[in-house]
Parts: C-alpha cells; structure tokens; sequence
C-alpha cells in the first residue's frame, strides 16, 4: 500500500474541503477502497474520513418514501422495518450481497461507488482500460466468465458489482450530493452511471470530491416486488446474473413493471423495452418470452460469458412466473 | 495513536496504513484474530467493534481509535471459557483451529443480530425470521473454514443459542442428547 495524509471530517462540509487533488478519495466502510489499496490498484495520496459524519440515519417523508443518510449501514438498511415492509426488493438484495461481517461495515454511498470486480483490474500486471486508462484491455479474450454481455464497449465489458444499486434502480432512487463547491445536486439513478465508452475509468456524473450525502427513495410502488441472485455458490459470491423486480397486476393484467438486472452491465441495467412488453399484457410464458426477447436483443458474449445470455433470459423468466403466481 | 481494546487502553506508534488486524497482531500482542486472505474474503480477522461483527483486515486502526474493540482474547480465557467457546470444544467444531478465533466473534455477533430480528438471505418472512440450521448456514457465510468443519460449527452455535433461548443449560442438552443416544 502506498502511504497516505489521512484526515478526518465530521461535518460534509469539511469533508469536501478537506478533499483536494484528483487522487484524494472518500473513505466510509473501507471495504473495497482498502481492498483495492493493498494491491495498489488505487494509489490515493489523501484519505478523508466520512465514517463519523452525521449522516447514518434513515428518514421518513410525507409521501411515505424514505431519506437514507449515505453512511447507514448496509446491514441497517436490509433490516429496517420500513424497508421490510415497503422496499422487500432492496432488503432482499442487500442481504443477498457479500457476509455479515462486510455488511456491517459497508456504507449505502460506498456501495453504489464500489468498484468491478474484474479480475484484470485488480491485477496491475494485467493491460486494463479502467486501471490504466490507454492501456488495453485484458478481458476481451481472456477470462471473461463473470463480465459483461450489455452496454460494453470496445475498450471495456466489466461489470458492475452492487447488488444493491440493481434495487435502487428498479426503485427509481435518487442520489443526492455536496459538491466542493457548496452546491447541492440531485441525480436520478438513471443518470447515475456512465457507461464505459472510451473512457471506462469515468463511471458515474460525480465531480471529483463530490460527496453523496443521502439517497433518496420515492412513495413505494403498489405490486410485489422480489430479487433473485445467481450465483457460483449459494452465499457470499457475486452475482453472474440478478433481477431486481417490482410488478403490479391489476385485472389479469401487468399495470406496471420495473426490472433492473445485476451482472449482466457496466452498471446496474434497466431497459424500458423490458417494461413495454410487459405493461398491459396478460402474465403467460409469451409474454414473459417476449420481455426476455426486448432484454437480450442487443447481448454479446465474449467467450466466456456466452452462458449469461441464457442465464439472464431463464432468471427473468423465473422471476416473473414467481411473482405472477398466487 | 489510543485504543480501547478487551476493556483495556493501549497507545501504539503505527503506520497510518496499518489495519486494525496488524494492529492487534504485530504491535499489542493480540495475535488471537487470524489472517487468512487480507481482503475480506475468509472470516478468520474477524472482531467486535461496538458489539458489532467485522473483518479487521479491511479496515485501518486510526479509524477506530473511538471504540470499543474485541477480540478473542476478550472473549473468554481457560479460566473462563465464554458458552460458545465450550460449545465449539464440545462439538469439535475445528481441526487446525486457524478458523475458530474468527468463527466464534462472528457467532457472537450474529447471535445478537438475531436477536434484534434481523432477517437474513434464506429468511422467507424478513419480518419474523425463523432460526434454524440453515440460517446459521447463512449468516455464518462469511468465515471460510479449510478444515470443512461447518457441520459441527452449525452445531455448536445452535447449543447456545437454543441454550440461551429455552434457558435451558449446556449441561442438560448433553445429558437430553446422551439420553438420546442410550434409547
Ligand atoms: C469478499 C467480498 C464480497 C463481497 N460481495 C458482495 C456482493 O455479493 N454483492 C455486493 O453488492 N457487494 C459485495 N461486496 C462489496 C461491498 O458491498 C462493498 O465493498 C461495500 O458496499 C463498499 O462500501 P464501503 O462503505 O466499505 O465503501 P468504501 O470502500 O469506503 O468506498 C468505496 C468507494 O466509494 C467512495 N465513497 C464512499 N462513500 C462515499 C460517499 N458518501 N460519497 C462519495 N464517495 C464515497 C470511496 O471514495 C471509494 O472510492 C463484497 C466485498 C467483499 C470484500
Ligand atoms: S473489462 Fe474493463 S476492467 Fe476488465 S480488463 Fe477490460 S478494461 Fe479493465
Ligand atoms: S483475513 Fe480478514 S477476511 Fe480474511
Ligand atoms: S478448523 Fe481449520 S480452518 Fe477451520
């Protein structure tokens, strides 16, 4: 690990001031910041310390949604009540995500940041695009198995790792920010990520130094909602492919869906075209083939991750059968 | 840099990259936490901050200065041995033992999350989690044992739980489980 000035900030004011220098980074649970440390894969010259900051909290607002500070727990929030009762999908991923232990520690911002999982890049020996920007990119053709079939470039078919964010997008969640500037900004999760283009290294709209202060979380959806994880084994593994779904049936009809998937993208991925084969149609296989269809028109395998396709159309399919039977 | 660490103050002149594992391991002498892998990814770090379960591998010493840390050494001594640690040396819940010190910090932290009703991945109900084996499966996923000792780790942990919930003693669950075995 290369050494570091380390500070700590107890108001998110200071924080962003304390924050200075392109290489200067935030440090909450600590959990992949420190993992990544070690293997010098990140080289930060500064740490700021927001693990103590007041923002731990989880609020209710008048419209029944919910204001989550950006250090609360990832444990915390799977097991609020208000979460249980009105967000079961976001409870249902969080707890399907790494151990206890981690859990704990993990802060809700630093887990919408953490980064890929891809092998290339936690190894510096590897040529990888997001490490090293310029450099190549290891994974297209080589040991591709746990990355991307969607929104891939060229010049990058990472993953996005989180659990967690695939339910805050098929929650329409909202980030909400401090810039160093003062100014305070309120991205939709949908304009989160950035995907990774030529430029794989840049992967959400946050500024250098911007700190994510709370998410916010809109009136909870009528209709189930579930999350399904597929994985190599059944506990403490990443997801190859995951569903985070919310669907209403009013009439033998689908009135509303959102589907967001994990596994399959540079981010956390949601297709409208999903949505549109389901809205207003009847719950059968066809349609749920269909939906499948609109989700993978535009996959592409690597090699070896040819299996996702399938796997991505098989769970959703599971996901949909269970959630439309009674 | 000051510590709060088993009850007992410790000052230490660390690197400000040392992790609270290296901390307790090479600079106070706590060498009762274990490193398996250094990333999260085994368990055997494991330790208490403020009651709660944590790897100590992935998280620096300077962060924690203001809490209350324990570690096994804190957990019990031969003279007197916490339940879970009974349990484990009556289950034989280990073979080279370099799992354990993690195991049963985490045990002890999971036994308090259960007891706040946190639900878990397998729970069908998130409100009202039931606790059986295979919850004690899951939410002890997150210590690796080389030794594959997890059947008599489920064991151990389920004693004293079931202990502590029927307030029923250790002793008389041997005694039930040796009737058991004479019938
Ligand atoms: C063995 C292992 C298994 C895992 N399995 C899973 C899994 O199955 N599913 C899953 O989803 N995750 C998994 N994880 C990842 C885990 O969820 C993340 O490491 C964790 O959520 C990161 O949160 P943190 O608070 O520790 O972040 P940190 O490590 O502190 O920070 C991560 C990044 O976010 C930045 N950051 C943090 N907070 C803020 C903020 N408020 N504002 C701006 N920037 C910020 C930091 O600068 C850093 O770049 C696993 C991790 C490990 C080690
Ligand atoms: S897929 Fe992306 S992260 Fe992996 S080696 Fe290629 S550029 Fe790096
Ligand atoms: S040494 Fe900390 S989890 Fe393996
Ligand atoms: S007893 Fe040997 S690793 Fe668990």
């Amino acid at each position: 690990m290369k050494t570091f000035d380390y500070r700590k900030a107890l108001t998110p004011e200071a924080a962003v001031e304390t924050f200075d220098g392109e290489t200067a980074r935030f440090i909450a649970g600590g959990t992949n910041l420190l993992d990544l440390m070690k293997l010098q894969v990140e080289t930060p010259d500064k740490l700021v310390d927001i693990s103590r900051l007041d923002l731990a909290s989880i609020d209710e607002r008048e419209d029944g949604g919910l204001t989550i500070g950006a250090l609360v727990p990832n444990a915390d929030l799977a097991a609020d009540p208000r979460v249980i009762d009105r967000y079961e999908v976001l409870s249902r991923a969080l707890l399907a995500g790494a151990s206890g232990q981690l859990r704990n520690k993990a802060s809700t911002g630093g887990n919408l940041l953490q980064r890929t999982r891809c092998y290339y890049f936690y190894d510096t020996g590897s040529r990888c695009n997001k490490r090293t920007p310029g450099s190549g990119c290891d994974a297209i053709g080589g040991a591709n198995r746990i990355l991307a079939v969607l929104g891939t470039s060229e010049h990058c078919i990472a993953t996005h790792p989180s659990d967690m964010a695939v339910a805050m997008r098929a929650l329409d969640a909202t980030v909400l920010t401090l810039k160093r500037d003062g100014d305070r900004r309120r991205i939709s999760i949908h304009d989160f990520y950035r995907l990774p283009g030529d430029t794989p290294h840049i992967e959400t709209v946050l500024d250098t130094g911007e700190l994510i202060t709370h998410i916010e979380l809109p009136k909870p959806p009528s209709g189930r909602q579930a999350y399904r994880k597929v994985r190599d084994r059944a506990s403490y593994a990443f997801a190859l492919v995951s569903v985070g779904a919310v669907i209403h049936i009013q009439e033998r009809r689908i009135a509303r869906a959102a589907f967001a998937f994990g596994g399959l993208a540079p981010m956390p991925w949601r297709s409208q075209a999903v949505e549109l084969a389901l809205i207003g149609k009847a719950p059968t296989r066809d349609t749920f083939e269909a939906a499948a269809d609109a989700l993978l028109a535009e996959a592409k395998g690597f090699g070896g991750n040819d299996f996702k396709i399938p796997l991505a159309r098989r769970t959703l399919i599971a996901t949909l059968r269970d959630l439309t039977e009674h | 840099m000051q510590f709060t660490i088993n009850g007992r103050a410790f000052e230490a002149d660390v690197d400000i990259r040392t992790s609270l594992l290296d901390l307790c391991r090479e600079h106070l002498d706590l060498t009762g936490a274990k490193k398996g892998c250094d990333h999260g990814q085994c368990g055997a770090c494991t330790m208490l901050i403020n009651g709660r379960r944590v790897n100590s591998c992935l998280t620096l010493a300077v962060m924690h200065q203001e809490d209350e840390i324990i570690t096994i050494e804190g957990v019990g001594d031969p003279q007197g041995l916490h339940p879970l640690q009974h349990a484990f040396v009556r289950h034989d819940a280990y073979q080279c033992g370099y799992c354990t010190p993690g195991q049963i910090c985490s045990a002890i932290g999971m036994l308090d999350e259960i007891k706040k009703g946190w639900p878990s991945h397998v729970s069908a109900d998130l409100s009202s989690p039931v606790f059986d084996d295979q919850e004690i499966s899951e939410r002890m996923s997150g210590n690796l044992c080389r030794c594959a000792a997890y059947t008599n780790v489920v064991d151990a942990i389920r004693e004293v739980a079931d202990s502590a919930a029927n307030d029923r003693t250790a002793d008389e669950k041997d005694k039930v489980m040796a009737d058991e075995v004479m019938a």
